[in-house]
């Protein structure tokens, strides 16, 4: 082994005992919040200090990622690749903010109202349309018995959620159909669901204490 | 009541954390058989064609932050990331992960390096780990050139979105290309059974990466995930049964 593949591999240690003993802490931060006096326990603070730490350093990722993806959009202006009036568009708009939280930083909200907000209402209103296309395809593409109840629960909570012109609210389906969809059946699914969500989510984290998965430091 | 809650909360993980250790150590004396998940078995397919027609793998990891709950569908993500990436290490190009995260684009791009490391491919280039946007839409908007424009033939949304995955799998279904996804989100979900291919709903997001031999534990992991499954399942019938009956 030479010096360079010594010195990643003690990288690789390092990183995982930080990012292991970082986790345990935390964790055991969130059982063990009080002492039996009702104090604070020294693991909620360490728990609390380290979670600033990250929040501090989530700050400078986002950083980071912006300079990333401007380097992206100047590959592509750089590049004159396809839809690189969009990257230059791009760039522009990232500056043009900059400079405005500079001499502006009380305002910089405008910005967001103005211009990011009608376009992400844009997007949703556009989103309405890809969805009920989507529905549509459905059939075509899952022809199957779940695949029919879920776009016939659809429309029955549509039928019981969108008043009729003249006719106002649909009796039996607003008072009747909707709820009994909405609040029995369809919550009794998503708690399975999120049950399930929640058991997947402790197992990746205690994969990661363990350090099978490493999304840091890359090496295996 | 707050330290027992405490204790309680750390038998569960104590004892989820011992059978993955215990069914780690019996995973080499006979591995385990899972049932077929169709989405996942076609994403082994996907991965292959990749590699064949000289074409990209793109995986979308959404927008959790690291520091939040819903950063784990993220790192779940991040895993199969990983080993998707040695899996195409054949392939003329390596994948592209985009997201919507900070730390996620880091550590997307961490693995996609450590990938290239670990293959003969010339230098890596950070910008296959990308951030698009810091927002649930302009993150889509900026997934979609990724989806549309860099050669890609099969797409991962694995992570956490909202409503506007719609707008990425429509992006796909208009490249004819390849798309798996899932979400820890209850509307993505519905979005996705609607919308995708191949829709991961619930916990099997977080099993994708045992379906692609990403390690043992992985393996050890899903057998304790059901063994917990089965355990909430009879808490709660023992539970409805004794409020039936008036006892509780």
């Amino acid at each position: 082994m030479n010096r360079k593949s010594l010195f990643y591999t003690a990288i690789a240690i390092a990183s995982s005992a930080i990012a292991i003993a970082s986790g345990a802490l935390v964790l055991a931060g969130y059982f063990f919040t009080q002492k039996a006096n009702g104090q604070t326990s020294l693991l909620t603070q360490i728990r609390l200090t380290l979670l600033n730490w990250a929040i501090i350093l989530a700050g400078f990722a986002i950083f980071i990622g912006i300079f990333s993806m401007l380097q992206v959009h100047f590959k592509k202006i750089q590049g004159k690749q396809k839809g690189s009036v969009y990257s230059l568009l791009l760039v522009i708009s990232l500056a043009a903010t900059f400079l405005f939280g500079l001499i502006k930083p009380g305002q910089v909200e405008i910005v967001f109202t103005t211009f990011q907000l009608p376009v992400e209402s844009s997007l949703m209103a556009l989103l309405t349309i890809t969805l009920t296309y989507a529905s549509i395809r459905l059939l075509r593409r899952r022809l199957n018995l779940l695949s029919i109840i879920f776009l016939v629960t659809a429309l029955l909570i549509l039928l019981g959620t969108a008043p009729l012109p003249f006719v106002g609210d649909l009796p039996g389906f607003s008072d009747w159909v909707r709820p009994f969809i909405a609040q029995v059946m369809a919550a009794a699914g998503a708690r399975g669901i999120l049950l399930g969500v929640a058991l997947g989510t402790l197992t990746t984290g205690l994969r990661i204490l363990f350090g099978a998965d490493r999304p840091y430091g890359g090496n295996r | 009541m707050i330290i027992w809650l405490g204790l309680a909360g750390f038998g569960v993980v104590f004892f989820s954390a011992a059978m993955m250790v215990v069914f780690l150590l019996l995973q080499r004396k006979a591995p385990s058989v899972f049932r077929d998940i169709p989405a996942l078995t076609r994403l082994r397919q996907a991965v292959g064609l990749v590699v064949e027609d000289g074409s990209r793998l793109h995986i979308s990891l959404g927008h959790g932050a690291i520091t939040t709950p819903q950063s784990a569908s993220a790192l779940a993500g991040l895993a199969l990331l990983r080993r998707l990436a040695d899996l195409t290490s054949a392939g003329d190009q390596p994948p592209i992960a985009t997201s919507g995260d900070g730390t996620l684009a880091i550590l997307s791009q961490d693995a996609l390096q450590a990938a290239a490391k670990f293959s003969d491919r010339a230098a890596f280039d950070p910008t296959t780990g990308r951030l698009t946007g810091l927002t649930p839409f302009s993150y889509a908007a900026g997934a979609i050139p990724a989806i549309r424009d860099e050669n890609v033939s099969a797409n991962l949304l694995m992570g956490n979105f909202g409503v506007e995955v719609a707008l990425l799998t429509d992006a796909v279904e208009r490249e004819n290309a390849f798309v798996l996804a899932g979400s820890d989100n209850l509307t993505a979900q519905a979005v996705i059974y609607a919308c995708a291919q191949e829709p991961l709903i619930g916990e099997e997001i977080y099993a994708a990466g045992a379906y692609v031999e990403s390690g043992p534990l992985h393996a050890a992991s899903l057998i304790v995930q059901d063994i917990l499954r089965w355990l909430i399942i009879t808490v709660i019938l023992v539970g409805a049964l004794l409020a039936l009956a008036g006892v509780l």
